[in-house]
């Protein structure tokens, strides 16, 4: 099975044969050709990586020979659905933009579940990590990293209750990235602390085995603190705890990932505040690996304020560094993200990265007596403290026990408000049982005490030989489960949409296929209450259903609420039925050139009426854009806001084949008006037609400008063949006329 | 608890510590906090552990929980599971997946007490 990039991907072709699918290859991938200089395009760039066999680029990139090149991190980003066989196509538009760490959110209630979930059961806010799930996903990607020719890791969560089966599985599957860290279980899941050390130890042991990259969980902190910048110092003690814990139990350093995020976010002061941490903590991990995360503490429904924030993460990347850059979607503080979002977020890292490459051979951080050695300097102190006291009360329990943890105090300031977790509470509380002296497990990456020489001494190098192999040497030995649940699963959630896949029907969708959600954006002259309902009743006027406002923001008090609202629509439509006009012909150059140099074409342009922009106009003249003059046509721009009777009368003194108009302003329908205009007044001078009339600007459209008089309006996107292949055609037209 | 930020008072005795000492010390903090959290892990199992055990050994997550279950509800997970499997396939000399099988339809769990007898506990 191959991909193309014009077909889609077909989830029923993954489906297909699964339970015999054997992932590629195993382990994490950092991007290849990081650290060298290369050639891209016009330009030579410091910072970046292999580029991509194919990618979408940005979309500025037209003007730049449509590179893309790719930063140095790896790109996360956080796909949450609830139904992976839609996460799948999310992943793959993702890839495009160019994310090569695609994780995906667990399903809510996960943590607590004692064993793997199997099947496809649909989940919220993320999906119920299965094996079949993960082995279809896997088998995806695997396809889609050969399409953009580089390896995509692909991860979730080994956590909860079920944390070293989950890591076995993974192991088998091939999946490459895990957070693990027990920590999170204790202070965010309630799960009791020694079961979830215990347990942590075997999954790190199984992670290291499969080359699996480790990030912690201490960013939660950020998170859930009331005044998260005021935690720094413990999140460094959550780090070291994780991390060196990670080192004991057998994991190299290069796969420990510290999960770290800018703290705080404007309108505080927020690069002065994160920029010490970020810089304390890469020197006290400089062995270990920095995902950085980007702040979700202070988003609010506002798309617009989260990427400013997020755009501040990427430049503290930038300042001081990043192995992996997460991304956050925009839209995460109004709904589970859409797939436009995840889109957004992974074109918003590539964007800055792109812009900011090479700074640091022009810029130096300012360490020495300064305030920011100092601000690094106090941070690292206050950690130690935090964790002289820790061994002071008799360690990390009894640390965690006392509320030690997410308190909103900065240490050595206590507020009084930290997670407690009690030693003997929480899930799975008395299940941790002691090994005896004849305990044995004959598999591989099993950590702690294991009595195989029991057996043999020969087993003891590699106690799996005792059963002929484990599934980590024996595939074939894995039992795949299907579905348990008859009602739940993906081929009846397939079988429910099957009117849109393979045919020419078509719904908008933003998560699942057909689900018909669309975005409105709107403003409302009106206060921010009145405004939200009455933009619910304009959306039911719409035959819009399921309508909710996920966000509004006061443009003022009384004049006025921005809002924006997400609706049902229930209906579909078939693209065999569209009207779609032709794209515009474009003939080739030594064509148009041929016709030029058998009768000379003359040509004046002018931006017409109050209008000063002439980029446009130079973008479809001037030779060096690729403009017409490159077929030998006689130009002659007038200049800018030139009245239309002057443009007529110039073009009747040198006897021009034709006008070209450009028109940017488009306010109040300016830009329609001069056109008439020029129609009327040429008609005066007796020449309208006689000569072809043509008019540009970024909000034309070929039908108004015609109903305007014109011969043809040019939009967005023209380029000078298209405006050279109509004057061809056009004077062609009109000699057969005559 | 509640305390105003005493730093200043606390940090004396790190004031003149390089900053290379400085993170010296705070790996070490951070080893001698972890250090009996990982002699726990090593002495200790769990169910989870034992249920990964078994997948590796060939069952599926269905019988792995069964397994367990079983062998905690009769004081045996201590001996481990995968352990428990091995000796009753050793003893019947059938397979390692025709004796787990044996367990999960609970056929075989009274066969298999007396063979950890004797065994030191």
């Amino acid at each position: 099975m191959e991909l193309k990039p014009n077909e889609k991907l077909n989830i029923k072709e993954i489906l297909k044969d699964i339970e015999n699918y054997r992932p590629k290859r195993r382990g994490w991938h950092w991007r290849d050709g990081v650290g060298e200089k290369r050639q891209i395009g016009k330009f030579e760039y410091y910072d970046s990586s292999e580029n991509l066999k194919q990618s979408q680029p940005l979309p500025a990139s037209k003007y730049f020979e449509n590179i893309d090149p790719q930063p140095q991190p790896v790109i996360t980003t956080e796909i949450a659905s609830g139904r992976f066989e839609d996460d799948i196509r999310r992943m793959r538009m993702a890839a495009w933009h160019g994310a090569d760490h695609l994780m995906v959110i667990r399903t809510a209630g996960q943590s607590h579940f004692e064993s793997l979930i199997e099947g496809t059961p649909q989940g919220v806010g993320g999906i119920p990590i299965t094996r079949k799930q993960v082995r279809a996903q896997r088998k995806a990607l695997d396809l889609i990293e050969e399409e953009v020719g580089r390896p995509i890791n692909y991860h979730s969560y080994v956590s909860g209750v079920a944390g070293p089966e989950i890591a076995v599985m993974f192991a088998e599957e091939g999946v490459n990235g895990a957070h693990q860290d027990p920590q999170y279980n204790v202070l965010y899941r309630n799960i009791n602390m020694i079961r979830s050390f215990v347990d942590a130890a075997e999954a790190k042991k199984v992670m290291t085995w499969a080359d699996i990259a480790q990030i912690d969980g201490a960013h939660n902190a950020n998170a859930t603190a009331r005044e998260a910048w005021k935690v720094m110092p413990e999140l460094m003690v959550q780090h070291a705890i994780n991390s060196i814990f990670s080192v004991k139990v057998g994991m190299k350093k290069g796969n420990i990932c510290l999960s770290t995020v800018p703290p705080t976010a404007p309108p505080a002061p927020s690069m002065r505040l994160d920029l010490p941490y970020a810089v304390a903590l890469r020197d006290l991990f400089r062995e270990y690996r920095m995902r950085a995360q980007q702040n979700t503490k202070y988003m609010e429904s506002s798309a617009r304020e989260a990427t400013v924030t997020h755009v501040l993460n990427l430049l503290i990347s930038q300042l001081t560094s990043a192995d992996i850059q997460s991304t956050i979607t925009p839209d995460e503080g109004r709904n589970v993200p859409w797939h436009i979002y995840n889109i957004e977020a992974t074109d918003t890292a590539k964007q800055v990265f792109n812009g900011l490459d090479g700074l640091m051979s022009m810029i130096q951080l300012k360490r020495n007596d300064s305030e920011l050695g100092d601000k690094v300097r106090e941070l690292k102190e206050r950690a130690i403290l935090f964790m002289e006291e820790m061994l002071e009360i008799g360690g990390y329990f009894k640390a965690v026990q006392e509320g030690f943890f997410v308190d909103s105090g900065y240490y050595p300031e206590r507020n009084g408000d930290g997670i407690v977790r009690k030693i003997d509470g929480g899930v799975g509380e008395g299940t941790v049982y002691e090994r005896d002296k004849d305990y044995m497990a004959p598999v591989t990456a099993h950590f702690g005490y294991n009595n195989i020489a029991q057996y043999g001494e020969e087993y003891v190098a590699n106690p799996s030989k005792l059963i002929g192999g484990s599934t980590l040497e024996d595939p074939d030995k894995i039992i795949f489960i299907d579905e348990l649940d008859e009602s739940d699963n993906v081929n009846v959630r397939l079988e429910e949409v099957k009117d849109l896949i393979g045919t020419t029907k078509l719904k908008p969708e933003m998560e699942w296929l057909g689900d018909g959600i669309i975005l409105l954006t709107m403003f409302l002259p009106t206060d921010s209450r009145t405004a939200e309902f009455a933009a619910l009743e304009i959306a039911k006027k719409m035959n819009l259903h399921d309508c909710e406002v996920i966000h509004k923001e006061i443009m003022q008090e009384a004049e006025g609420t921005r809002i924006e609202l997400k609706g049902k629509v229930d209906f579909s439509i078939d693209t065999s039925e569209l009207v779609i006009p032709p794209k515009p012909e474009i003939m080739s150059d030594d064509e148009i050139r041929e016709d030029i140099d058998e009768k000379p074409m003359k040509v004046v342009a002018a931006t017409v009426g109050e209008d000063e922009h002439s980029v446009g106009i130079r973008e479809i003249v001037d030779i060096k854009h690729g403009g017409i003059e490159k077929y030998g046509i006689e130009c002659h721009i007038l200049g800018t806001s030139i009245s239309v009777e002057k443009l007529v009368d110039a073009a009747i003194e040198i006897n021009a084949d034709a006008i070209l108009t450009s028109t940017i302003i488009s306010h109040d329908d300016i830009h329609y008006k001069n056109m008439k205009k020029l129609h009327q007044y040429a008609i005066e001078r007796g020449v309208r037609d006689k000569m072809i009339f043509v008019a540009g600007g970024t909000q034309v459209s070929n039908e108004l400008a015609v109903a305007n008089g014109m011969d043809a309006g040019f939009g967005r996107g023209t380029k000078g063949t298209h405006v050279a292949t109509f004057l061809v055609k056009k004077r062609r037209e009109m000699a057969n006329e005559d | 608890m509640k305390r105003a930020d005493d730093f200043q008072e606390r940090r004396k005795h790190l004031a003149d510590l390089s900053e290379d000492q400085l993170e010296e010390r705070f790996w070490q903090l951070a080893e001698k906090l972890v250090d009996p959290i990982v002699e726990l892990g090593q002495k200790n199992t769990s169910p989870s552990i034992e249920r990964s055990v078994l997948l590796r050994m060939g069952f599926s997550s269905v019988e792995a929980k069964s397994i367990v279950d079983n062998a905690i509800d009769r004081g045996l997970i201590g001996k481990g599971a995968g352990h428990i499997v091995y000796k009753l396939a050793d003893k019947k000399g059938i397979s390692i997946r025709e004796a787990g099988l044996l367990l999960v339809e609970g056929n075989a769990w009274e066969e298999v007490k007396p063979l950890f007898e004797g065994g030191a506990k």
